[in-house]
C-alpha cells in the first residue's frame, strides 16, 4: 500500500505528484531522487538542485527519526509540485509535532559543539520559505528557482496561471 | 566495534600525519553516516592517530548528520591531544559550514597541501 502515487501530473513544464512512503530514510530517499530528476530535468540551476536536496535530506530524517521515531508502523506524506518557477514540497508525519521556536540556536556558542540541531536552521538557509502547520508535523518547503543573472531573452513568463 | 561494512574513507599517510579522503560523493543516508562516523573515530580510538587531515575533494553533499559526526571527531581529537584540519571543501559545501558557524570551530584550510603545512 505504500509507495504509490496517490496522484500523478506531469505537463511539459510542470510536475506534481503526491506519495506515501513506509517510515525509512531509504524509501525517503528514493523521493528525494526523483525530485532532484524533476529538478534537473526542468533544467534548474546546480545551486537550486542542491539546495532542495540538501533540505529534503533534513526534512525527511526529521520526519522518519523525530516525527515518526522510526517506528516502522508509520508513513510519511509527501506532495510535491515543480514548476518552471518553484519547487514546492510538503512533508507530514504522523507524530505529535514540535515547536520550531523551541529548537535551540545551534550557533549559539553555548551549543556549537553539540552534534543535533542544525538541520532546520539548514533548510531555512537553503529554502525560499520554510512554513510548519500549526501542529508542526507538516513542513512546507519552497524553492524559488534562481534567476540566471543576464535577464535571459527567452519568455517573459509574466503570466500568472494559478 | 570496528569500522564494519564497506570502507568509505582512503587512508594516506603523510610523514606523521593521516590524511583521510572521503571516497562518497554524498554524505546524507544515515546508515552511512554511521558507517563514516565510525570509521572516523577509529583512526583516534583504535589507530591512536593524532594529526588528521579530513579531505573532501570528492564530496558533494553532506547532511547535518554528518556534521554531528564532525562534532563529534573534532572532540575525540582535541581529547586525545590532536589536531583535526579540514580541507578541499567546495563552495556549497562549505556554505553549510558557514551558516551553521562550524567554519570556527573547525580549522579549514583550502587544499590538502595547506592543510599539511605547519602541522
Amino acid at each position: 500500500m505504500f509507495q504509490h502515487d496517490l496522484f500523478t501530473v506531469s505537463m511539459s513544464n510542470c510536475e506534481q505528484f503526491q506519495i506515501t512512503i513506509k517510515n525509512d530514510t531509504v524509501a525517503g530517499q528514493q523521493v528525494q531522487e526523483r525530485i532532484v530528476k524533476i529538478l534537473e530535468d526542468l533544467g534548474y540551476p546546480p545551486r537550486d538542485v542542491f539546495s532542495v536536496r540538501l533540505a529534503l535530506e533534513e526534512a525527511l530524517v526529521n520526519a522518519i527519526k523525530h516525527g515518526n521515531g522510526m517506528d516502522p508502523t508509520k508513513s510519511v506524506q509527501i506532495e510535491c509540485s515543480i514548476s518552471q518557477d518553484l519547487a514546492r514540497i510538503e512533508i507530514e508525519d504522523e507524530g505529535e509535532g514540535f515547536e520550531p521556536e523551541e529548537v535551540p540556536d545551534p550557533t549559539d556558542p553555548a551549543n556549537l559543539e553539540r552534534p543535533c540541531g542544525r538541520g532546520l536552521m539548514l533548510m531555512r538557509s537553503f529554502m525560499s520559505l520554510i512554513e510548519f502547520n500549526d501542529s508542526g508535523n507538516r513542513v512546507t518547503l519552497e524553492k524559488k528557482r534562481e534567476q540566471a543573472s543576464e535577464n535571459g531573452d527567452g519568455d517573459a513568463s509574466e503570466d500568472e496561471s494559478s | 566495534m570496528a569500522t564494519g561494512g564497506q570502507r568509505r574513507i582512503d587512508i594516506e599517510d603523510v610523514g606523521d600525519v593521516t590524511v583521510a579522503r572521503f571516497i562518497d560523493k554524498k554524505i546524507l543516508d544515515e546508515t552511512n553516516i554511521q558507517i563514516i562516523g565510525n570509521q572516523l573515530f577509529g583512526l583516534v580510538d583504535e589507530d591512536g592517530r593524532k594529526k588528521i587531515v579530513l579531505d573532501f575533494t570528492n564530496v558533494e553533499y553532506l547532511s547535518s548528520a554528518a556534521l554531528g559526526k564532525l562534532i563529534t571527531m573534532d572532540k575525540k581529537v582535541k581529547g586525545a591531544k590532536g589536531k583535526l584540519r579540514l580541507c578541499s571543501i567546495r563552495p556549497d559545501i562549505y556554505e553549510v559550514f558557514a551558516i551553521t558557524k562550524l567554519n570556527k570551530l573547525f580549522d579549514i584550510r583550502d587544499d590538502q597541501e595547506k592543510a599539511l603545512e605547519g602541522f
